[in-house]
């Protein structure tokens, strides 16, 4: 166990106590870094047997600042200033945000040698209550896909727990890095299930926060009605200590809203008593498509997960929380058709300012004119990810199609908002404060298994699109592992601005099940180290 | 097992990739082809859903009421001191000027 290992709630006393220096917590983190995470992900990567037992989180670690950084914290402490809340606790962030003089890459060939002149509002307000940056982390390109395996920059991050498989995705480098002690916190974005997946892959604590609760200034965008900054950490307390930091109205975001935030870290130990926990039999089920007819059909979430969410429901029975059992959330199976529209049509609208000219990847080849440069820079600049979803989105946004496709999907978004509301409406029939579901369908799945069919990967979003099409948050958290050694993780959903609610749920939790046996399970990886 | 109908023939898939301005080989446009029909049949589910008339498309999910919204920046010219950083980036600048190459003519019918 070093300092790397230890929680960022735990590591900001002994700093405060003078047990420890910032410089000691981020060299830690450093170290891990140089010990289990192997080569940085690269454009022009050559696949090498070795690289497959290592982490691969990061695109760019940044030892230099962070060590500065940390230097500076310890001088703030000496002279007994305010160091910030966060003072000296390593955090790495998703490769999509922007952060000054630092390469941000969005993953994708398109973006390699950009560096941002500016700092995203998230990722400034970390800096701002004393946060170390210890680099910046892979994700599948442009945030486009659920494993990692897309970014352009290979190889690609692998499961902390095996690393056959993948971390999940988007935010994977976060997940990863987080699990394996390379950084306490990371900051990830979540657009159908991109913070929560991962985490429930790598057996952190990943939330999605209420849309309009954290700044999208400096996030390269997605799905712009549906992209969600939020926090991976080890523990509800850290998530709750990093929330309170990033959460909160932005000037140069006109999305987030005017809603006062609280100190998340002060609600963990709340009474649950007559606290009412649901329970969706849409969420014990998965619909998915034959890979050859097309045709649909359902099946029960495996019985591990299944499980798990039974026995997360008896523990929070026993804390005194009431389980109400049958929410029907009937628009639940909606969620990836509606969002296959609705997410491609922001995704080709965002993409378009990609062009070659201004910033970013420029074709190298010679081109007759201003149309073909367009052309060939954004064919060699984008992956195949980030094409299918322009084509795509152009497609079902045409003006010939749009009333099908797009139009539709933004009215079926408003039955999906509909369910929610319905189930925690306080004067309603079940007057919900939080839904409890499976984070995912499965557990992690080995790298190579899913990739490439686009439509099986989205799949393995449906048990968390549905909160962004809401706009409501949404924790992930691990519950122990299946037969095969994967952590498994459980989803609690909740209302608008609920996240106090979602981290007391999830803290209550990790107090009951404090001596698990589960719990003192480390990855292989780490007893290496 | 019958075979569905394309929904995005070549013709189409052509169109839409000059839309796009992508350039793309025949590989790539293989995978992406045949991937957008994959999906095009996963979206027709929504097909399904009955729609009653009043229910008005959600652009977000979140309200947005008056009250929650912040206060704008004021719409004030701001000096920059970066701007030579930003236009540091530009793949190809000269004397002021993002460099191009000649712009296509066309003629609106």
């Amino acid at each position: 166990m070093q300092l790397c290992d230890l929680s960022a709630v735990k590591l900001s006393r002994m700093l405060r106590a003078g047990e420890v220096s910032a410089l000691e917590i981020t060299e830690s983190c450093l170290n891990r870094i140089g010990a289990v995470d192997g080569i940085p992900g690269r454009l022009d990567y050559v696949e090498s047997e070795q690289d497959n037992t290592r982490v691969h989180a990061f695109i760019t670690v940044t030892p230099d600042s962070a060590r500065e950084q940390a230097r500076e914290i310890d001088r703030k402490l000496a002279a007994g200033e305010d160091a910030g809340p966060l003072a000296g606790i390593p955090f790495s962030v998703k490769d999509v945000f922007c952060v000054e003089n630092t390469p941000s890459t969005a993953a994708s060939r398109i973006l390699a040698n950009f560096s941002s002149p500016y700092t995203a509002a998230p990722v400034q307000r970390m800096l701002d209550a004393g946060a170390v940056m210890v680099g910046k982390v892979n994700l599948d390109e442009f945030t486009f896909g659920s494993s990692n395996e897309s970014s352009a920059f290979q190889p690609s991050p692998r499961n902390p727990w095996n690393t056959e498989r993948v971390p999940g995705g988007s935010s994977g480098g976060s997940a990863a890095s987080v699990a394996a002690g390379e950084a306490l916190l990371s900051l990830g974005t979540d657009t159908a299930g991109s913070i929560r997946q991962p985490a429930a892959f790598c057996g952190v604590v990943g939330m999605k926060p209420t849309y309009g609760r954290v700044s999208r200034y400096g996030l390269i965008a997605f799905g712009s009605s549906l992209d969600c900054p939020g926090p991976v950490a080890r523990s509800a307390a850290d998530a709750a200590l990093m929330m309170s930091t990033i959460a909160g109205e932005d000037s140069k975001d006109a999305t987030t809203a005017r809603v006062p935030v609280p100190d998340y870290s002060q609600s963990l130990d709340r009474d649950l008593r007559g606290m009412r926990i649901g329970l969706s039999p849409a969420f014990l089920q998965i619909t998915y498509p034959d890979p050859d007819s097309g045709d649909y059909s359902q099946q029960p979430v495996p019985e591990e997960m299944q499980r798990a969410v039974m026995e997360a429901a008896a523990i929070y029975r026993a804390l005194g929380a009431e389980i109400i059992e049958d929410v029907p959330m009937p628009n639940t199976k909606y969620g990836i058709p509606a969002y296959f529209v609705i997410s491609r049509v922001e995704a080709a609208s965002n993409l378009h300012r990609f062009d070659g000219v201004k910033y970013g990847y420029r074709t190298k080849n010679p081109v007759r004119d201003l149309k073909e440069l367009y052309q060939r820079s954004r064919g060699d600049g984008f992956g195949l990810q980030p094409k299918l979803r322009i084509l795509m989105g152009m497609y079902v946004s045409a003006a010939q199609y749009s009333e099908q496709y797009y139009q539709r999907a933004l009215r079926v978004r408003t039955l999906i908002r509909r369910d929610y509301e319905e189930a925690f409406d306080p004067n309603g029939k079940f007057r919900l404060d939080a839904l409890l579901t499976p984070t995912t369908p499965t557990t992690a799945f080995p790298v190579k298994d899913v990739f490439g069919d686009s439509v099986m990967m989205q799949y393995a979003d449906q048990l968390t699109v549905t909160a962004n099409h809401a706009g409501t948050p949404g924790i992930s958290f691990p519950f122990g592992f299946d037969q095969a050694g994967l952590p498994i993780g459980v989803q609690l959903l909740g209302p608008d601005f609920s996240e106090d609610i979602l981290l007391q749920l999830t803290h209550a939790y990790e107090q009951a099940t404090v001596d698990a046996e589960w719990r003192k399970r480390r990855p292989a990886l780490l007893e290496e180290v | 097992m019958p075979e569905r109908k394309e929904e995005v023939t070549p013709e189409i898939f052509d169109h839409l990739v000059e839309l796009a301005a992508l350039a793309l080989n025949e590989k790539e446009a293989d995978y992406l082809r045949g991937e957008l029909n994959k999906q095009l049949s996963a979206v027709h589910e929504l097909e399904a859903i009955e729609l009653e008339g009043n229910i008005p498309p959600a652009s977000h999910g979140v309200p947005y009421p008056p009250e929650r919204k912040p206060d704008l920046r004021g719409d004030v010219w701001v000096p920059s001191h970066q701007a030579a950083d930003i236009t540091a980036q530009a793949p190809e600048f000269d004397g002021g000027y993002l460099i191009v190459p000649e712009t296509p003519h066309t003629t609106l019918e």
